[in-house]
């Protein structure tokens, strides 16, 4: 058996009377990027906090590369940490800075100076190391901070909303950076962000928190096309949540009768804990709506008519609000030369694949 | 018309002219009598002359008196804020790291000021005199049979001037522990360093330019003190403002008055200056902010 990197089991924060932290186990696989995603307040900070050693769990243990580290103070846990605010030292230079924790490793001058310089190529700042922190833009910050905590070979590296004080062009460049440094040492990462785009682009597995608890894990895809429940539906993308009664469910196939759509057939792994006769909760991804002219062909899909009611325009795509029956949908379609206007007949096409059900009644 | 820049240029100037007439009439003008008076003569009957006469300068700087008493003076200063620094920082450090109580323990640290300095320096009379607290407690406990006499020495002139200066040195020193981003020292600590490494690492050397400004006023303050020394020095433990009080007040001999209080300012001043070429004054103006 392969020992997990990171595994935490039944950890619990309390702060007095306020649980930050339900019960919560994770086995964090060698190599892995994993992400703990959700809103703020979620308790995704706080357990990574507990897994650095800055924070101690209320009740649980936590193992890293199978040692139990509960009692293990965070000097002496080998973690790369890289903080939301860089956290770089101002009094020190780059290559000081890049050097801290190699000091106090016992690394001799030379390897010091032969390591700090690979680390800084690593992350593209070869010239930068006799200049101060403040001397840097916030992207270059952000880099030697990374640059500091991978250069000690930490058996985790540990990022906590590490791109979220980046503008948002350079926060897309930052991501695929960071993921071609990590994949490149093989390195275990935990990632903390409320940016859903940053945790599917990045990671080999999302863990999904809300309110101290781990609503859904599993990797990026899986994560994003059957959501687990209906928090993890409309935090991750947009997603139209309709109501839905069960006709049948068994032999391969779950077999809806959804609000507006009518007859929708599911495979049972799109359609988990949907049991037969009962009421379920059709999820349908915004950008899966597919909005055509009224009366072109309807080819694989279902169709119905709608009408938009607000266009919000974004360039490449654009997001409508239409109007069916009661409801009001969204759709995130590409705009093939002109989006559609407000008042717009259109039909809106549906294929059941593209659908996933969960147990229970729409709200 | 003025135009929109010259309206903003003057904008600032017009803002402290208040302050800047007050600074000139009040600090500057008398500053230039005192200094013109330095170089008049006392004469034993009579006026003094006036002119321009070197003898109280000279006086000054080559009688080995004042120049001990003023060594003496930069000693007891200088003991004065080696303590406060002592004793302030861990204070200064343990106030920016507590979270709820912090506004009780900012306000516990200004709460001297709301009493006189002059009884604040008397009330060590209650506490160490002859018939004082310490004496009646050791006295009822039979641990000494005569009481002691503990007051009127140097010790207690550099305990009545810690007493007098320590808030200073605890809240310079806070703001610029303040200000250090916690996450510096939590960055230490991950890459290796105990927190006592981090400390003199990080946190140490990034809270200097407070450390810096406290000590700065707290010698300052201390060497151009007179009150404190009058109430618990004794004969001996005179302090050099004792001497310009002396010399003006009870000799009324103005003009070598002006010459010692300007040769302490111009003491002080070069200090103040040293100070502000290597750390800044913005930093002093972060301590009373």
């Amino acid at each position: 058996m392969i020992q997990p990197a990171v595994q935490l089991r039944d950890i619990v924060k309390r702060f007095g009377s306020f649980v930050a932290v339900h019960p919560t186990s994770l086995e964090i696989p060698e190599g892995a990027f994993v992400t703990l995603l959700g809103p703020s307040g979620c308790g995704k900070t706080t357990t990574l906090r507990m897994i650095a050693g800055l924070l101690d769990p209320s009740e649980g243990e936590i193992a890293i590369k199978g040692r139990r580290v509960n009692e293990v103070p965070i000097h002496k846990r080998n973690l790369g940490l890289v903080f939301q605010n860089y956290a770089l030292f101002p009094h020190r230079t780059v290559a000081e800075n890049v050097a801290f924790g190699l000091r106090y490793r016992g690394v001799a001058r030379e390897d010091i100076r032969r390591r700090v310089a690979e680390a800084l190529a690593l992350v593209q700042l070869p010239d930068l190391g006799h200049r101060y922190p403040r001397e840097l833009s916030g992207g270059q910050q952000q880099r030697v901070a990374l640059a500091r905590a991978i250069v000690i070979e930490p058996d985790v590296l540990l990022l906590d909303e590490p791109l979220s004080a980046l503008d948002a062009n350079l926060r897309e460049d930052m991501r695929v950076e960071l993921k071609r440094i990590q994949h490149r040492l093989g390195i275990t990462t935990v990632f903390v962000t409320h940016d859903q785009g940053e945790a599917l682009a990045m990671s080999d597995r999302i863990v999904v928190m809300s309110a101290g608890r781990v609503e859904q894990a599993g990797p990026p895809e899986e994560v994003y096309n059957t959501p687990a429940t209906e928090f993890v539906a409309r935090f991750l993308g947009a997603s139209n949540i309709l109501g839905a009664r069960v006709a049948a469910a068994g032999d391969g196939e779950v077999v809806l009768d959804a609000d507006h759509f009518g007859r929708i057939t599911l495979p049972p792994e799109r359609a988990r804990g949907v049991g037969p006769g009962a009421r379920a909760k059709l999820v349908i991804r915004a950008e899966k709506l597919g909005l055509s002219p009224p009366g072109a062909p309807p080819g694989d899909g279902i169709s119905i008519d709608g009408r938009i009611e607000t266009v919000d325009y974004q360039g490449q795509v654009a997001r409508y609000f239409v109007r069916v029956g009661d409801t009001q949908l969204q759709a995130i379609n590409m705009i093939d030369e002109h989006p559609f206007s407000e008042g717009d007949a259109v039909a809106i096409r549906l294929r059941p694949r593209d659908c996933a059900a969960l147990a229970g009644d729409a709200t | 018309m003025a135009t929109v820049e010259t309206r903003e240029a003057r904008q600032p100037w017009i803002l402290l002219a208040p302050a800047l007439t007050a600074v000139a009439l009040l600090l500057l003008v008398p500053l230039a009598f005192i200094a013109v008076y330095s170089f008049w003569l006392r004469t034993a009957t009579g006026a003094d002359i006036a002119g321009f006469h070197t003898d109280n300068w000279a006086e000054a700087l080559s009688d080995p008196f004042y120049r001990d008493i003023l060594l003496g003076t930069l000693r007891i200063a200088a003991i004065t804020t080696l303590v406060c620094a002592l004793a302030g920082y861990p204070a200064a450090y343990f106030i920016a790291r507590s979270k709820a109580n912090r506004a009780i323990l900012l306000l516990l640290l200004m709460l001297p000021f709301w009493v006189s300095y002059i009884i604040r320096t008397m009330s060590w009379i209650n506490i160490l005199g002859v018939s004082g607290a310490f004496n009646s407690a050791l006295l009822a406990m039979g641990v000494i049979g005569q009481p002691i006499q503990m007051l009127y020495n140097e010790a207690t002139v550099i305990l009545g001037l810690v007493h007098f200066l320590l808030p200073f040195m605890v809240l310079n020193v806070y703001v610029s522990l303040e200000g250090i981003d916690e996450t510096l020292e939590q960055a230490a600590n991950s890459l290796g360093a105990t927190r006592w490494q981090a400390f003199r690492e990080v946190t140490l050397p990034l809270s200097l330019p407070g450390l810096a400004a406290g000590g700065l006023l707290c010698f300052v303050l201390a060497a151009g003190t007179y009150i404190t020394p009058l109430v618990l020095g004794g004969p001996t433990d005179a302090m050099f403002a004792n001497l310009v009080f002396e010399a003006i007040i009870t000799q009324l001999d103005w003009p070598l008055g002006s010459a010692l209080s300007l040769m302490l300012l111009a003491i002080l001043g070069a200090l103040v200056a040293l100070y502000n070429h290597f750390v800044g004054m913005s930093q002093i103006a972060r301590g009373f902010g």
